[in-house]
């Protein structure tokens, strides 16, 4: 288990290490640094002085090596527009984000797994039925459409919610977070809701699979003439295997809410990176892009470990073929 | 714990039998149509009693003892008959009243010991929560009556096993932590579902002493459900053939198979192998088993019956000579079944 986990942090530091060079490559060799940074009316003397401050007149490994000494340090250089280093910004920006996508996922799990068990243990009830057929919908549904609807509706024709900004924050550990507010918590409503919609589709769906794959099996049978009582048969015995997969859906689905939330965030004008980022990418401010796409690779990493690790004591299968 | 079973005086003096089933009836409703899986089968067992239930697949052995655990689920249902235990009739009991005497009072063990356990949980947990659904003890009494019950089935470091998961168990030893289960709250009546089916044949052998062992130990009635009558022969007092949902014979092992009467037992004797004489061939008995839902008219077997008539188109009735019942318009007469 030990040596596994080891071989899956090595593995993870090389994943990263690789991205470094391809988040390289695509920014410094595939375009074009030089137009980028310096303006198409600079002098000469100016153009050497900014191409020799950036080091891009050293050859490519060793401008590959100080990028890569950077990103250890966490250094990508000043944001062009803030004035800031990049990181620094982002990282301003991160809690943002994270307590809209944690939001999303709370909820997404919360609505969706106890639709899921009710529609797998009652596949023919009217209600399970209604649900399944509305979880396509959930599906199909392109999320920019659905936040325009839910703001037209809830914001401007009902008038209920907010529909842009985070509201009122309080700090906590330093940091702001709307939870904590009845004001920011009805500016969380809509892009969480917006967020949610094809979680929850997706979590039922593979809760209610999951049921009816379980519920024939032998283990059920047996567990039920044990006289084991419906709750724990349904929360132990079902839910356990259940989890397996779930578990991987809403690493994935966690990691994509903070990557992807460039859409919700750029419509509800909610603060969180996703907005920075397609605000820094209209400007091409370099810093933050490279700092950006480094912190995504590093947070979809570390994910992808913790899935792996839950996966391993969910699933005591899996656990021996690692030992 | 449970002064029933194994109090010899309470054993004797009540009469009454343990298990007492009437005109037992299971449906199945599915999208081609209603299936009669169950047809008024009805047989009794005394405390301490083993019951050979045997048929080919598809006969209903299944059913019929999954019906006395009360788990007959959607498609199907009990629509007639009783089944009297202790006295009580378990077709009326509420889910509730059915849950606190599973496990308790009636046991079942399945057929593929691979499958029975859950996958995800240690065999203490799947053990302790069977121990504590029925009586309210301590987790480390519990857990202590969990290792002792490992112990008894031969399992050994029990202490040890007891924090394994089933992956971590040979099928054997996963069907011995199923019977361990199953004996755990001492009940009165276990009903084993072919559990040595999909075992080999030396461990088949070791897992049947054992559960004999254990349940003449105990006093527990037993229903062993089988397909092959040669496993029945050295276990069970009585037997209980099926076909086609229903007990076409019914009577004491040693005289069944000595001198069987209706023709399906015939057929299947011929095709247990160890009791042919060398030289006979093994003789199948041809054809398939009827589905519930194109049951034959009259006699079920009739298709597959070289001696079937214009009367077996007519259901026969069970036929009962002293306890030896069949049911078969033209059974096999004692000199018959001798000379054959
Ligand atoms: N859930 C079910 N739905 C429909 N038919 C069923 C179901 N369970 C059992 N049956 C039918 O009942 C009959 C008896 O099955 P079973 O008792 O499992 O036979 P076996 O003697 O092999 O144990 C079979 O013909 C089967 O098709
Ligand atoms: S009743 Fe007729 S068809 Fe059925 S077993 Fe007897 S002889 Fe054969
Ligand atoms: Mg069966």
């Amino acid at each position: 288990m030990t040596t596994w986990l080891a071989q899956r942090l090595v593995q993870s530091v090389f994943v990263v290490l690789v991205m470094t060079a391809i988040v390289f490559v695509g920014v410094n060799v595939i375009g074009d640094p030089v137009s980028i940074l310096i303006s198409p009316d600079a002098n000469q003397q100016e153009r050497a002085r900014i191409v020799a401050e950036f080091g891009l007149d050293q050859p490519l490994w060793s401008q590959y090596l100080s990028f890569l000494k950077g990103t250890l340090q966490g250094n990508f250089g000043n944001s062009f527009v803030y004035g800031m280093p990049a990181l620094q910004v982002i990282l301003s920006r991160m809690p943002a984000t994270m307590e809209l996508a944690i939001a999303a996922i709370l909820l997404s799990v919360l609505i969706g797994v106890p639709l899921g068990l009710y529609a797998g243990l009652r596949p023919h009830s009217f209600f399970a039925k209604f649900m399944m057929a509305g979880s396509i919908l959930g599906f199909s549904v392109p999320l920019f459409w659905l936040a325009l609807i839910l703001i037209m509706f809830f914001s401007v024709y009902l008038g209920w919610l907010p529909a842009s900004g985070r509201g009122q924050t309080v700090d906590f550990l330093g940091i702001g977070w709307s939870f904590f507010t009845w004001d920011g918590l009805s500016h969380l409503c809509l892009p969480v809701l917006t967020l949610s919609i094809f979680k929850i589709s997706l979590i039922m769906r593979m809760v209610r699979a999951g049921v009816r794959e379980v519920l024939p099996q032998e283990y059920i049978k047996f567990a039920r003439a044990k006289g084991l009582s419906r709750q724990r048969l349904l929360y132990v015995h079902v839910l356990k295997n259940i989890m397996i997969p779930v578990v991987t859906i809403i690493g994935l689905e966690f990691g994509s809410l903070i990557a992807f939330s460039v859409v919700t965030e750029s419509i509800f004008s909610w603060p969180g990176m996703g907005k920075l980022i397609i605000d820094s990418i209209n400007v091409l401010d370099r810093p933050m892009i490279v700092a950006y796409l480094m912190i995504i690779v590093f947070i979809f990493v570390t994910i992808n470990l913790i899935v792996d690790i839950l996966y391993t004591t969910l699933d005591p299968r899996v656990r021996l073929s690692r030992d | 714990m449970n002064g029933f079973a194994s109090d010899p005086k309470t054993m004797h003096s009540s009469s009454r039998a343990l298990l007492d089933v009437r005109g037992l009836k299971v449906k199945f409703k599915t999208n081609r149509g209603e299936g009669t899986a169950i047809n008024d089968v009805s047989f009794t067992l005394r405390r301490g009693e083993v019951l050979g239930l045997v048929g080919e697949s598809g006969s209903g052995k299944s059913v019929t003892g999954m019906s006395l655990m009360g788990l007959i689920e959607n498609p199907g249902r009990i629509c007639g008959g009783q089944i009297l235990f202790d006295g009580i009739d378990l077709a009326k009991l509420s889910d509730l009243e059915m849950e606190r005497l599973r496990g308790k009072r009636i046991a079942m063990i399945f057929q593929d010991p691979m499958m029975t356990l859950n996958p995800v949980l240690r065999i203490s947990t799947q053990m302790i929560e069977t121990v504590r659904a029925h009586d309210d003890v301590t987790l480390v009494e519990a857990r202590r009556r969990a290792r002792d019950a490992l112990g008894q089935v031969g399992i050994p470091r029990p202490e040890e096993r007891l924090d394994a998961y089933p992956h971590e168990f040979s099928g054997g030893m996963r069907q011995r932590v199923a019977i361990a289960i199953a004996l755990l709250h001492k009940p009165d009546l276990i009903i084993a579902d072919e559990p040595t089916t999909a075992l080999d044949v030396t461990i088949q052998a070791q897992i049947l002493s054992e559960v004999q062992k254990l349940t003449s130990e105990y006093g527990t009635a037993l229903i062993w459900i089988t397909h092959d009558l040669s496993i029945v022969c050295g276990l069970a007092d009585n037997v209980a053939v099926m076909y086609g949902g229903q007990i076409v014979e019914y009577g004491p092992v040693a005289e069944v198979i000595r001198s069987p009467r209706h023709r399906y037992t015939d057929g299947l004797l011929n095709s247990v192998p160890s009791r042919n004489r060398r030289g006979d061939r093994l003789r199948q008995i041809s054809g398939f088993a009827p589905s519930i839902f194109s049951m034959p008219q009259g006699c079920a077997f009739r298709p597959r019956c070289s001696f079937a008539d214009d009367a077996c188109h007519q259901t026969p009735p069970l036929a009962t000579h002293g306890n030896h019942a069949h049911r078969c318009w033209h059974p096999i007469s004692s000199r018959e079944g001798l000379g054959s």
